[in-house]
């Protein structure tokens, strides 16, 4: 497999793929009103003048040209798409030559990388349009050696006549396949008969990341470009009220200083920029810089104030219901084995290591954009909206990613670029400073957990949890503020519902001016510790063995192969009494994981993770390799969140402006991980992000069992418990 | 400004800059060598990391000036193709997510296994602790380290 780096255009893919030339070009679009994408060639596509949505291109050398429409930050997509292919089209990964695609909703439906969806909402598809391809390629061949199609298949990159061992390189059948009409059905292959999906595959992206050759966001060069840096409020809702330009503009280099604004949810952050001919006059030239800001009239909220109001909120504030059956609160009032227990999670920032930045390019009423983009059709169509242009006037161009974690799938870093671009009249990159980064914004929200639990014996017959917290939802233009938060079950195993009588799920928002968004596992990364942390005290206070406890409450007999493999592979059956062992399972994007954490006590008092366990259950997958690096980075990131660092506020602004302050983990304090993968007949779940929300309560659990002390808010030190 | 002469992975390179620019600014934005990466500029996260004279060193906080005269080997430089048993080890155990981190990973460690062949997992701590990966592949760099030093002790024993 190839990677290519330029970015494409449609027209350039059609020369380059030869699309229209002697090539056999196979894609899917979605037909309206239809529920499941068609397979159709390339020339019927422009005869019904429809967009393909993906396309698998073979030209005459027997080349495989496909067109990689999802961003690439680290999951891997590089991989697993072309490994996918390769598969069902019976051609070796060398043949196959990738190149990234520009945004368009239009062309490619949902192009974002976020949900771990990006196996997982397409493969089925995938498969299907290579299983095609090959059949119409075996056909061209029986029809040209006059033969029974059954006598024939695919190995290679060729169509072999068994009986004979005549053999056509599929670059020979592209003009005859052309000819044909995709088949109505295909077989798909079984599991057990892959050659090269399930494979631990190198990467090829490996080698680019190896010697400095793949290309950032930050990397990029466009001809005439400026640099642009921007001092923006450090407040979430303040403005500028005057600025003294002078001294910046007396830096070698620089060339504009100019007030910018760029949006923010329903609002608009506002700045200054100040634009150089190199990014190192822009620093200087920023540091020059004098802004008065205006913060007249919005909150100057602390840390302190926030936990304060959403833990006072649960007495105090309506409740907004999700989920409820029967009556947990009546069921509580009544019982004599109850539990109550309050969990706190702090806010968070994404610290991608690439700090956010992007060039943009305005000119004559079209927009070009590139950057580390995790959701290029949404930047496409929102940032046309706000720069008023026609969203075909916009071309958004995908680099490498250092990092996305939800944050890079916002609109308010291409949006400011845009701005600016057009401001100055030139090919701008506008580069955020890490404190940029950090200070500003969105963040991951902090979250209160209230939880009350019943037991009638050893088994749960109420669970009830409020949560106090801002509402991802509630920050867009003309939010219904009365609308509950959907998303507080996430990460929840919810078959346990089936088996509880009476619960309650509801919440009561928190509106505050600091904007949040996704963070790796949205709010699964909290949930996951406030619920799983709960079942373990409801385990302890039942007497019962928590994962004998948890499998009690689950008819699932999917659940119970994951709890009977981390059984297994953590030796958790054998383990001493009080030594140490924590578990925890969350869902989240339709995969399941569980994860068992190890503790003990250094001869210092400090605890020490000894090592962790992680079985993932996500159904159907492509690279084992490769979802073992995303659990393993799944599980440094809860670290990090777990016991490194949080964002705290202080009169209005971020605190942590740097990993000076935002201590991230380190390798010395990362242990051994290992990961096991459940291999079933499910679908395919998400893979970047559900490894994340076990971890938190694996660890406190596993601190309680060793030490009898209950963590229930985080962050906390390792080095104080 | 000022014009200072660097030598840069072997080949001597003339820049007209101010000195007190990092050499991190000028690797990327004047040289063009973009392998070396900005992560944090406070010498915390050690994605700037490069050789200055066979040791590694922050270049986010190093003013260009002091790099004058001095051997400075970036990514680039390691080896143009990917030869290095440090990057033949990156390979192997797969160790990149993203990416970004990665030069300054693979500097460190290429400096680690020159000073000691053989590193224990004490001396990859403290060799590597000042480098953050987001994408959290500590695990891996920890086994590519001692990959390396397995394949540059057959290399030498070999050669
Ligand atoms: S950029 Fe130099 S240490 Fe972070
Ligand atoms: S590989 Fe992404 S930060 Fe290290």
């Amino acid at each position: 497999m190839k990677t290519s780096k330029q970015n494409i255009s449609r027209r350039n893919f059609i020369k380059l793929s030869g699309l229209t030339g002697a090539a056999f070009t196979l894609g899917f679009y979605f037909p309206a009103n239809a529920k499941e994408a068609k397979i159709i060639k390339a020339d019927d596509a422009s005869v019904l003048n429809v967009e393909l949505n993906a396309w698998i291109s073979i030209d005459t050398s027997g080349k495989v040209t496909i067109i990689n429409h999802r961003s690439e930050m680290g999951q891997g997509s590089f991989q697993s798409v072309p490994q996918i292919i390769a598969e069902e089209l019976e051609v070796d990964m060398n043949d196959i030559n990738i190149v990234f695609a520009q945004g368009s909703q239009t062309k490619y439906g949902s192009q974002i990388t976020g949900g771990s969806s990006t196996i997982r909402g397409s493969y089925q598809r995938l498969l299907k349009l290579s299983a095609s391809a090959r059949e119409m390629l075996i056909e061209s061949a029986a029809r040209q050696w006059k033969v029974e199609k059954t006598e024939c298949y695919a190995e290679r990159g060729h169509v072999i006549h068994k009986p004979s061992g005549k053999k056509l390189h599929y670059g020979a059948l592209v003009e005859e396949a052309s000819k044909l009409q995709p088949p109505a059905q295909v077989e798909l292959k079984r599991p057990s008969d892959y050659k090269i999906i399930r494979k631990p595959l190198p990467r090829q992206d490996t080698p680019l990341k190896t010697n400095g050759t793949a290309i950032f966001g930050l990397d990029k060069k466009i001809p005439g470009m400026l640099y642009a840096v921007v001092e923006r409020n450090p407040r979430f809702l303040g403005k500028v009220k005057s600025f003294d330009d002078a001294a910046a503009k007396a830096v070698p280099g620089v060339k504009h200083v100019i007030p910018v604004k760029m949006r923010v949810f329903s609002h608009d952050r506002e700045g200054v920029a100040v634009v150089a001919d190199n990014l190192w006059s822009a620093m200087q030239g920023r540091k020059a810089l004098k802004v008065v800001w205006d913060d007249n009239g919005f909150e100057h909220h602390s840390t302190e104030q926030l936990y304060a109001k959403m833990n006072e909120s649960f007495s105090t504030g309506k409740a907004l219901s999700f989920k409820t059956k029967g009556d947990a609160g009546a069921a509580y009032a009544t019982a004599s084995k109850k539990l109550e227990a309050v969990y706190e999670t702090p806010y968070e920032s994404h610290s991608c290591m690439e700090p956010l930045n992007c060039i943009a390019h305005f000119k004559d009423n079209k927009l070009e954009i590139w950057g580390p983009i995790q959701g290029p059709d949404w930047v496409q169509k929102d940032v046309a909206d706000l720069m008023g242009l026609k969203a075909d006037d916009v071309t958004v161009n995908m680099t490498f990613l250092g990092g996305g974690f939800g944050r890079k799938a916002f609109l308010d870093y291409p949006h400011e670029a845009a701005v600016i671009s057009k401001a100055i009249n030139a090919p701008v990159q506008v580069v955020w400073s890490r404190e940029d980064d950090m200070t500003q914004g969105p963040f991951r929200p902090g979250m209160v957990y209230q939880c009350r639990g019943v037991l009638d014996g050893t088994r749960m017959s109420s669970f009830e949890t409020k949560v106090a917290g801002q509402n991802m939802g509630h920050q867009n233009p003309g939010a219904n503020k009365k609308s509950y938060n959907s998303s507080i079950t996430e990460g929840f195993l919810e078959t346990y519902l089936d088996s509880i009588p009476n619960y309650s799920f509801s919440d009561v928002p928190l509106e505050s001016p600091i904007p949040v968004m996704w963070w790796r596992s949205v709010y699964s990364s909290t949930n996951g510790f406030a619920f799983e942390s709960f079942i373990d005290e409801l385990a302890v206070a039942a007497a019962m063995d928590p994962l004998a406890f948890r499998r009690q409450h689950l008819w699932n007999g999917r659940y119970h192969d994951l709890i009977n493999k981390l059984e297994e592979v953590s030796g958790w059956k054998s383990r001493s009494k009080n030594a140490g062992f924590g578990v925890a399972i969350t869902e989240c994007f339709n995969s399941i994981v569980g994860e068992v954490v190890k503790v003990s006590k250094a001869t210092d008092g400090k605890i020490k993770i000894d090592k962790i366990w992680a079985v993932m259950d996500c159904g159907w997958y492509v690279n084992p390799d490769i979802v073992k690096a995303q659990v393993e980075g799944s599980i440094v990131m809860a670290h990090g969140a777990a016991v490194k660092h949080a964002t705290h506020f202080k009169d209005g602004m971020a605190v942590e402006r740097n990993f000076d302050s935002y201590k991230m983990s380190r390798i010395n304090e990362i242990p051994e991980i290992e990961v096991h993968i459940m291999d079933n007949e499910e679908k395919a779940g998400g893979v970047g992000e559900p490894a994340l929300p076990p971890f938190t309560a694996a660890l406190t659990n596993a601190i309680f069992d060793l030490t009898g002390k209950r963590i229930r808010k985080v962050p906390f030190s390792l080095d104080q418990v | 400004m000022a014009s200072i002469t660097l030598k840069i992975n072997n080949k001597e390179v003339s820049v007209d800059v101010d000195p007190k620019m990092p050499l991190l600014w000028v690797l990327r934005d004047v040289a063009g060598l973009t392998g070396t990466k900005y992560g944090c500029g406070i010498s915390q996260c050690g994605a700037c990391t490069v050789h200055l004279d066979g040791n590694p060193m922050r270049s986010c906080i190093l003013p260009v000036s002091a790099a004058a005269n001095k051997s400075i080997t970036t990514i680039e430089g390691l080896s143009d193709d990917n030869s290095h048993p440090v990057q033949q080890a990156w390979i192997t155990e797969q160790v990149p997510q993203c990416g970004y981190c990665q030069s300054g990973q693979i500097m460190a460690a290429a400096a680690l296994i020159k000073r000691i062949p053989q590193p224990t997992d004490k001396d990859i701590d403290s060799a590597m602790q000042g480098h953050i990966c987001r994408c959290g592949t500590y695990t891996r760099i920890r086994k590519a380290i001692k990959t390396a030093s397995l394949i540059s002790t057959q290399k030498a024993s070999k050669g």
